[in-house]
């Protein structure tokens, strides 16, 4: 094995262990599933019910039917429970780190300082929200009564895996900019605002604001496409767009990174 | 310092004292409002989009319905999802989960030995950040009407009442998401309370849709709670359709809810503060 693939693979056992170790963490504080679970269902009532005023009134929905909607809904639901599983977590407490000067702690460290960042932190019990959203989508399947094919289904998990990682160079990026901005409490109810956007797929927006959520916030990516792999509307086009895009914003995402870096000087330590 | 005012000043100098309070802690928040314009821009922005998705969703359901659903049209429904952002933003006050914090802290307990009800100071410094919020407000909103294009014709007196409104609407939401928040003092598990509290509110009130397309059931109910006085009746009060009486009923409903709203406020108070005790602070 070359020097490089020795780093790879100690980034990743890096990563696994710091997973498992916030998992165990959090998994004490078994009290919290329940409350994140009352909240998940809350959330979901409020998006089932706003889906039943729109169905009162029509009976389809810019093409999308009102089954099709609900899948939509649960991979709304998935997709924000996995970012406030992982991404945003880790992301909000670099912007809390630069601020507080204390990034110094993890800069210190031998390992690379990206992945560091992106792994410190789990909030395992927001995953109520991952389970909540499969039953829904599961319901969702059931009434379109299409069977999912082996193959759709190892589409969608992929193309879900793929607008992730969209959504996590967005947020490293957002998270690189407290090293210009110095006040970036608000930062989360940004994202948490536009994130809102996904309850319904992409392609209902006008021109500016469905590129907008394409390619400014991914949010197509991460669930307008999946949404489409299990609904039987997915092209191989919009596949290959949410390939390169992906490829691009990992690139960009990381020289950002390094570019605030470059600018960070701790005050504490 | 000086010993409290309390017993030496007149009822004159007292609301004269009180006037003067207000002025400077309104004219403090506004300033630190503005040493972070980039911040309140963010948290604008993120809060844009929910009436954005609504206004999309339910103009694409009116131009597939031959133009119009319940009776609004897209320039309708534009004109009360802009004026929607407003009254949402006036709306913002403490928040009820911010009270866990504060009791934590401890610095909650310096609040308590200062001579004038802790609530003052919440009432004015969100009232001074929302002068900074319409101002803001503004440029947002001029950008929108020339995308969604509203249909926005009110009178005078609709813009008095939606003037008088939205300070209504203000300090009903502050009262009672103060008074809720005060069940800190006896419990930390309260957020599911709250969650659910506020799925009422958004159902209930107008935010999620104008109550004219909610189930007839639901909109005799809404009238058991405080939430339509400080969603829908505001954005109706200058969106409009609304008659001159249901202007006024508008208002005298919105005293009341103020009404109810401090005497519960200070019902509470008077119990949480008394099981209140803390270290240093």
């Amino acid at each position: 094995m070359t020097r490089r693939d020795d780093q790879r693979t100690g980034a990743v056992r890096l990563a696994a262990t710091f997973l498992r170790v916030g998992v165990m963490n959090e998994v004490q504080y078994r009290i919290n599933f329940f409350i994140q679970l009352v909240q998940s269902l809350l959330t979901i009532a409020t998006g089932l019910t706003a889906l039943a005023l729109v169905f009162s009134h029509t009976d389809e929905l810019g093409g999308w039917t009102k089954p099709q909607l609900l899948a939509v809904m649960g991979v709304f639901t998935m997709v924000g429970g996995l970012i406030r599983t992982v991404i945003q977590p880790n992301m909000q407490r670099v912007v809390e780190d630069v601020r507080e000067g204390r990034l110094d702690f993890a800069l210190t460290k031998p390992a690379d300082a990206q992945v560091l960042v992106s792994v410190r932190d789990v909030r395992f019990w927001q995953l109520t929200d991952v389970i909540v959203g499969l039953v829904v989508l599961i319901v969702a399947l059931v009434q379109i009564g299409d069977s999912v094919s082996a193959r759709d289904l190892a589409v969608f998990i992929g193309v879900l895996l793929v607008g992730l990682v969209t959504i996590y160079c967005f947020w490293l990026m957002l998270a690189s900019a407290s090293f210009w901005l110095i006040r970036m409490n608000e930062v989360q109810e940004l994202f948490d605002g536009i994130y809102r956007a996904g309850q319904y797929p992409v392609g209902i927006y006008p021109g500016w604001l469905k590129y907008g959520l394409t390619f400014l916030v991914p949010l197509a990516f991460a669930i307008t496409v999946p949404s489409e792999a299990v609904t039987g509307r997915l092209t191989w086009q919009a596949v290959a767009v949410a390939g390169a895009t992906t490829v691009g914003m990992i690139v960009f995402s990381r020289w950002f990174w390094r570019r605030g870096l470059r600018r960070y000087d701790g005050a504490s330590a | 310092m000086t010993v409290s005012p309390n017993g030496s000043l007149g009822a004159e100098s007292k609301t004269h004292a009180m006037g003067s309070m207000y002025l400077t802690l309104m004219r403090t928040s506004i300033i630190s409002q503005f040493q972070y314009r980039a911040a309140a821009y963010f948290y604008m922005i993120g809060m844009v989009v929910e009436p954005v998705i609504y206004l999309i969703v339910w103009s694409t359901i009116a131009r597939s319905h031959g133009g119009e659903v319940a009776g609004f049209t897209p320039g309708t429904f534009a004109a009360y999802y802009i004026v929607w952002m407003l009254v949402r933003n006036v709306n913002i006050v403490f928040t009820p989960f911010g009270w866990e914090w504060r009791i934590k802290e401890g610095n909650f307990a310096s609040q308590l030995l200062k001579p004038v009800h802790p609530i003052h100071y919440d009432l004015a410094e969100f009232a001074g950040g929302k002068l900074v919020v319409i101002i803001l407000w503004l440029p947002i909103a001029l950008a929108l009407s020339l995308i969604f294009h509203p249909s926005l014709h009110p009178s005078l007196l609709q813009c008095g009442v939606f003037f008088l409104a939205i300070w209504g609407a203000y300090l009903i939401r502050s009262l009672v998401l103060w008074a809720l928040g005060l069940i800190t003092f006896w419990t930390t598990r309260v957020s599911a309370l709250y969650e659910a509290y506020f799925l009422a509110e958004l159902l209930l009130s107008g935010r999620l849709v104008p109550m004219q397309l909610m189930p007839r059931w639901a909109q005799t109910l809404s009238w058991a709670f405080p939430f339509r006085w400080t969603f829908a009746f505001p954005i109706t009060a200058l969106t409009g359709p609304i008659s001159e009486r249901e202007l006024l009923e508008g208002l005298a409903m919105q005293a009341l809810w103020i009404g109810v709203g401090t005497i519960v406020v200070m019902l509470v108070w008077r119990r949480a503060v008394a099981r209140f005790s803390s270290v240093g602070g």
